[in-house]
């Protein structure tokens, strides 16, 4: 089963749901934990994995055979990123606008691109000390897309039908988001009960209906102004599977790098219970 | 010479545009004739790669010079290797009409990558 | 406040990592600025179109809205689709399936397909053909400040930056019109696309940082892709208290990196009342602490403009 923790807005504990769900499943089920914020990723502060592997997060480039091109440009006219240019003498190359398609490879009337890789990223896995199978992709800085790594990170794994893979998904509600959420059972929305909060979540729902996703909603950070979210999820007819108060010492040992159940253990119980409600819910799903 | 100025606007004494690739009009100007001719940008609807669509533009119009505010690293890239100059505009460029007079008088700074 | 060059000078505010409260900061920053340019001429962009927020806590009225028309995917004409299946391999982005209704034809996944058009080159029958898609809406709001750009990107769209880049435009010719004193661009999360579509011809970004592990592993990753373009930055520590161990690592790295500390916020719940009245926290509650540091992280943040010569601070009037 894979379920995607995603947010719309960012900064409202996926990260903190996420890794503490990949705990408390641990001792469990083969738990598979993926931080798809390749931009920002911050799993790894928490859940302290011992780095396995390493390989490069890629886009596969052209590179043209001066020897067999005759600049007819028919690779410029079928490129609808603007990553080739034709001058009269040469085929120009733009890396980091190719979307690495192979379009003008097969195009080529003289067959005279091949593809070379060109490193966007890297992709980190290994093993933490609950036994977690942990992976995430680093964006390179300065590189713009985000998408070509987290599409590598889904697949970058065999996993078997019966362990768990939890998705630590992007903030937004764009492609990148989407891309994280494709293969996704369920996604727990990580939300806090704010105008900001609302608006953004209202723009993930949106994704989740063309995805065809059921989701569950934690409320984060609570301090009695939750009745606006609960009516407004209540009208949509999403569960609220937990909600957390504010607390300085939870915020603080965040902070430093601690995770939710390590801070108050009460809550190793309470994240099992929404893995039952989950497969509950699917289970009710699958019947209708 | 064929040369190519950035505008706002599509006539000759209109504004040029500062920005290259995302410029709303490329006006091509015939230095010998004085004909001169306003395209719609390739570049300035596109997601990526404006600057790129934009010198392939001067590129296939067989350009000599292009002239606007600044150019980006792609577009400067692709109109070097075509062996097309650049020049940027002055503040006294205030029309595409005086910034082709100024280039004429070889007054105009050559952009430096 | 006045500009000291043709262009009005751009302040991006930042933060790498989401939630840091870089939009209550800018907002406040922006109701500070309104009080020197009394003429209404600040032009505001909020550049998280992915999640767009600013305009919910500035008192703003909405002029207008236009579509955004985006990148083109591809689509197939079932009536032409032979079912011959040559677009599937070439497809490296796995868009293209069996039709749901006819299994005979294919069809292609509009959230998956990156648009790229090698399907379209591929297909004997020409039976693909590339639409252009509405991605969302951008509008222009007026305010006491001035002018906010700002738009909605729909859900599950391609954020490449394009509707971030296009509401900059805007809102530049905007600031020419009426020599707009300051651009405030409130940023998106995050180092990709949309980042660095915000970043185009910045003078300075503002960082807004937040104590503990994950802020500071995200200032960094910030701060290198700011370093990379070549803005110079300051930043600002917000919610400073909650962590103070977390708070001197992070003046550790300033001090290392040469960055110039503008102030720390205090968590202060003012912040959060003042988001959900749908205002900003300087003007509902001039006196609290997080209201007290923010002004004198303006203040040290227009000394740092006026020193890159980007603007130049009125004489105090009679106030």
């Amino acid at each position: 089963m894979q379920i995607a923790i995603a947010s719309g807005k960012g900064g409202t504990g996926k990260t903190t749901i996420a890794t503490s769900l990949a705990k408390s499943l641990a001792g469990l089920h083969q738990v598979h934990y993926l931080d798809c914020d390749v931009e920002a990723p911050n799993g790894h502060l928490f859940l302290k994995p011992e780095i396995q592997t390493q390989k490069d997060a890629i886009v596969r480039i052209p590179q043209i055979d001066v020897g067999l091109c005759t600049t007819c440009g028919r690779c410029v006219e079928v490129c609808q990123f603007h990553a080739l240019a034709q001058t009269p003498e040469e085929i120009l190359v733009f890396p980091e606008l190719c979307h690495g398609c192979g379009s003008c490879t097969w195009n080529c009337p003289e067959n005279a691109i091949t593809e070379i890789e060109n490193p966007i990223g890297v992709i980190e896995s290994g093993i933490t000390p609950e036994g977690i199978h942990f992976s995430h992709g680093v964006l390179k800085i300065s590189e713009p897309m985000p998408t070509p790594i987290i599409h590598q990170l889904r697949k970058n794994e065999k996993r078997s039908d019966r362990s768990v893979v939890i998705l630590d998904a992007p903030p937004g509600a764009s492609c990148s988001v989407v891309e994280t959420l494709r293969a996704a059972d369920f996604a727990i929305l990580v939300t806090e009960a704010t105008p900001f909060g609302k608006h953004d979540l209202l723009q993930i729902f949106g994704i989740l209906k063309d995805l065809k996703i059921p989701a569950g909603v934690i409320i984060n950070r609570t301090d009695g102004h939750e009745s606006e979210m609960e009516q407004l999820l209540k009208e949509k007819q999403i569960p609220i599977l937990m909600q957390i108060p504010f607390d300085v010492s939870i915020a603080a040992g965040i902070a430093s790098g601690r995770t939710l159940i390590d801070i108050k253990p009460e809550y190793l119980e309470r994240f099992r219970t929404i893995f039952c409600q989950i497969e509950s819910l699917l289970a009710a799903e699958e019947a209708c | 010479m064929i040369i190519i100025v950035s505008a706002k606007t599509a006539e000759y004494e209109g504004a040029p545009d500062e920005r290259f690739g995302r410029a709303a009009l490329l006006t091509r100007v015939d230095t010998n004739s004085g004909e001169w001719q306003t395209f719609p940008n390739p570049g300035v609807n596109q997601s990526g790669g404006a600057g790129v669509a934009a010198a392939q533009f001067a590129i296939d119009q067989k350009a000599d010079a292009v002239i606007s505010g600044d150019f980006g690293p792609h577009a400067s890239r692709a109109l070097n290797a075509a062996h097309i100059e650049m020049y940027i505009l002055t503040s006294t460029s205030d029309s595409v009409k005086k910034a082709v007079e100024l280039f004429n008088q070889g007054m105009l700074p050559v952009f430096q990558s | 406040m006045l500009k000291t060059t043709a262009k009005t000078p751009q302040l991006v505010v930042l933060s790498g990592k989401g939630g840091t409260g870089k939009t209550s900061i800018s907002a406040a920053l922006i109701h500070l600025s309104e009080s020197l340019s009394q003429e209404r001429r600040l032009t505001v962009v909020d550049a998280d179109v992915d999640a767009a927020n600013l305009n919910l806590i500035l008192q703003t009225e909405q002029l207008a809205t236009y579509e955004f028309w985006g990148a083109s995917i591809a689509e197939i004409n079932t009536e032409k689709c032979t079912g011959c299946g040559d677009c599937v391999p070439i497809c490296r982005y796995d868009a293209i399936f069996p039709d749901s209704q006819n299994k005979a034809v294919y069809w292609v996944d509009p959230i998956a397909c990156d648009g790229c058009a090698a399907c379209v080159y591929a297909c004997p029958h020409a039976a693909i053909t590339m639409i252009q898609q509405l991605e969302g809406h951008w509008l222009h709001s007026r305010g006491d400040f001035g002018m906010l750009f700002h738009a909605e990107l729909l859900p599950g769209r391609e954020n490449s930056g394009k509707l971030v880049s296009l509401i900059k435009i805007k809102a530049q010719k905007w600031a020419e019109v009426v020599d707009s004193p300051l651009m405030i661009i409130d940023g998106p999360p995050g180092i990709g696309c949309p980042v660095i579509a915000a970043c185009v011809g910045v003078d300075m970004a503002l960082i807004v940082a937040e104590p503990g592990l994950a802020g500071l592993h995200d200032l960094k990753r910030i701060y290198e892709t700011l370093k990379h373009f070549k803005i110079p930055s300051v930043l600002c520590i917000n919610k400073a208290d909650l962590y103070p161990q977390g708070s001197l690592e992070i003046q550790e790295f300033a001090r290392q990196e040469n960055i110039k500390v503008m102030g720390e916020i205090p968590f202060d719940t003012h912040v959060q009342t003042a988001v959900r009245m749908g205002t900003q926290v300087t003007r509902e509650f001039p006196d609290a602490p997080a209201s007290q540091i923010i002004r004198k992280i303006w203040q040290a943040t227009q000394e740092q403009m006026v020193h890159l010569g980007l603007i130049a601070l009125k004489e105090k009037g009679s106030s």
